[in-house]
């Protein structure tokens, strides 16, 4: 008997009880749904992650200022102002591994521009900046060394900044006031969407950080050239711990500490925490198509339960197709390929559950979702297996039974 | 062998139940040629049916012989015995044993579905052996839309459709009234008279008269075997269409 005859005998007998065959394919449909969808979640996680690790630079060492101890307490990373301007530059001519260092102040104001207004960070920076972050300018021209020099009255607007004072229009050349400062903006910058902790990166405005020290900020930083923070970038291929030890001498030897002293600075790795985020998104897809595929499982054992229902009514069927002459592989085989048939059919609507599913998901709850087609394959692919494991033992049963027994049966 | 279609020596066959076993066929010797019409009688527990079931190779015996068309039958077992019943024997049954919601064409198809017949080879054959039934026109036709009599004729086509050498029936009318039993017994004794072998299977007298031989069964023994002159069926037919005509 062909395979296609086969398949035949099996949608009409799956097609005779309509109702039975749906439920049954339905624990199968939820099953390769789930799979599906939920691979499609983790794998959208995974590469959102991996985005960010991109949008960060893979080799990104953050070096930030040290923490107070006062009294025991200690406050922290940031708390006191140890870092220089010339501690960057030191950074970037002093070691050769180090591809780009840039020493950046923050600080959070008001700007206008026009009649619009808006409240955001603004980061001082040097042109070494855009290397560093893996960030460029978008439309009009970065900064040059003559700004950082000249303390230039200029701006680079973000893009969610440039949106909320300036709309649709062009911002370059226009004037906006960052804490009552004047400034002309000079460019715009490239998108770059949210961070891991979900901040919106493009809420920014980039000036000199001259311009934000003496011009913006004003006060003791002045004097003293302290920085919040070193971007550093390592040259490509060189290993992170060697140039974080690099980076820690000269650092300890510019600050003149002591052996026995704690560092005044810290070092901030950030692709190791986003290494061990994407290995955790990793395993979570991991969990999440396994408890998919326990509902995959479960449909499995529902088409088990059917197909020896199904092999119990038709016995007598059974038994006439012996008398004509179906071998016991014959029979074997029409049950296998309906217990197949309706874990395929059920795969198949299970694809169309799934990718409607991941879409739903990636529409109503704005998460990210990946459709996989390896996620497909492997679902459907899972489908068939189990559809032949717990037909088999249904199936097997049927072309056992003797001829004139079956025949016989009432 | 020369030309005896069917032969049985000392064919046995004994069922083990818990205990103790029962002789349900006991030594039997028999010789059927082609072209016989063979009514094999007996009352229940006469080991008719074991016969029966051993002859349609639906079984096998405990000891003894049995050569079909030339093949000896009884040591085989599994897919050659399917293979025989396949191509060797056509069966009657006294339920039909129709597929339901499988259209009267598809399911004289049957048989050749197990036998490598390309498809459009048997629709041919199976809609030539409706048509030899008297049902061409109710080829399409779901077993639940046909008559008693004519389900029959569509299990008839069935059996007529791989050419067998044999054509088994188990109280083919059992489950039938008279004139549709007459009707059905025309019928196999028109397949009888172009040459196919039959053998019967019936507790009726009045059945076993259309057959040019009876083999009477007691205790898994023959008790008797004679050679009858046939009643025409479709005489009876005719008799008891027009009873009903003047009633």
């Amino acid at each position: 008997m062909s395979w296609l005859a086969g398949i035949r005998i099996a949608l009409r007998a799956l097609r005779v009880n309509k109702m039975r065959s749906i439920l049954t394919m339905l624990g199968i449909i939820i099953g390769v749904g789930a799979v599906i969808t939920m691979i499609a979640i983790g794998s959208g996680a995974q590469a959102q992650v991996e985005e960010q690790i991109k949008s960060l630079g893979t080799n990104l060492i953050i070096v930030l200022p040290g923490s107070v101890t006062a009294g025991g307490v200690r406050m922290g990373a940031g708390s006191r102002n140890t870092l220089t301007e010339d501690d960057g530059y030191a950074l970037q001519r002093e070691i050769p591994n180090v591809q780009a260092a840039a020493p950046t102040l923050r600080g959070t104001g008001h700007v206008v521009a026009g009649g619009n207004n808006w409240s955001t960070v603004f980061y001082g920076i040097t042109p070494e900046y855009f290397e560093a972050r893996n960030w460029t300018v978008a439309t009009g021209r970065g900064f040059e060394a003559a700004d950082v020099n000249g303390a230039a009255k200029v701006a680079l607007l973000g893009e969610t900044v440039a949106r909320s004072l300036f709309g649709e229009s062009d911002p370059i050349g226009q004037i906006v006031r960052v804490r009552k400062v004047p400034m002309e903006v000079i460019g715009t910058l490239e998108r770059k969407g949210q961070s891991l902790q979900g901040q919106d990166q493009d809420d920014v405005i980039l000036m000199p950080i001259t311009t934000a020290r003496n011009r913006v900020l004003g006060g003791s930083g002045v004097k003293l050239r302290t920085v919040g923070s070193i971007s550093v970038k390592i040259r490509d291929g060189v290993d992170m711990a060697q140039a974080e030890a690099e980076m820690r001498t000269l650092l300890r030897q510019r600050h003149r500490l002591q052996p026995a002293q704690d560092d005044d600075f810290t070092l901030r790795n950030l692709s190791e925490v986003l290494g061990a985020r994407e290995e955790s998104t990793r395993i979570m897809t991991l969990l999440l198509a396994a408890v998919a595929s326990v509902s995959l499982l479960v449909g499995g054992i529902g088409i088990m339960n059917i197909m020896l229902v199904s092999v119990t009514e038709r016995t007598r069927e059974i038994g006439l197709r012996m008398a004509v002459g179906a071998r016991a592989k014959d029979i074997l085989s029409q049950f296998l390929v309906e217990a197949v048939t309706l874990a395929l059919v059920g795969g198949l609507c299970g694809i169309v559950l799934g990718v409607a599913g991941s879409f739903a998901i990636g529409h109503f709850a704005g998460w990210r979702t990946d459709l996989n087609a390896n996620a497909i394959v492997l679902a459907v692919g899972f489908a068939a297996a189990v559809g032949i494991f717990f037909g088999f033992y249904p199936a097997r049963k049927a072309s056992r039974l003797l001829p004139i027994e079956a025949l016989r049966y009432e | 062998m020369d030309e005896a279609l069917i032969t049985t020596r000392e064919l046995t066959k004994v069922y083990r139940m818990e205990g103790y076993a029962v002789t349900a066929l006991n030594k039997v010797s028999v010789d059927i040629h082609k072209g016989e019409f063979v009514a094999v009688m007996g009352p229940s527990g006469s080991g008719k049916s074991t016969f029966m079931n051993l002859l349609g190779c639906l079984d096998s015996p405990t000891s003894g012989e049995y050569w079909l068309a030339g093949e000896k039958v009884s040591e085989l077992s599994g897919n050659a015995l399917a293979a025989i019943r396949n191509r060797r024997i056509g069966f009657v049954f006294q339920s039909f044993n129709l597929l339901p919601r499988t259209s009267a064409l598809e399911n004289v198809e049957l048989p050749l579905l197990y036998s490598r017949v390309s498809a459009e080879e048997r629709h041919r054959r199976a809609l030539a052996r409706l048509g030899e039934v008297g049902l061409a026109d109710r080829a399409h036709h779901h077993p639940a839309q046909l008559s008693g009599g004519q389900q029959q004729r569509v299990a008839i086509a069935r059996a007529l459709v791989n050419d067998p050498v044999l054509i088994l029936a188990d109280e083919p009318t059992g489950a039938l009234d008279t004139r549709t039993s007459f009707e059905v017994m025309a019928l196999l004794q028109d397949l009888n008279a172009a040459g196919m072998s039959v053998v019967l299977v019936t507790h009726e007298h009045d059945i076993a008269d259309f057959a040019s031989r009876v083999v009477t069964f007691r205790d898994g023994r023959v008790m008797s075997d004679k050679r009858t002159k046939p009643v025409d069926a479709r005489e009876k037919l005719r008799e008891a269409q027009a009873t009903l005509e003047t009633a």
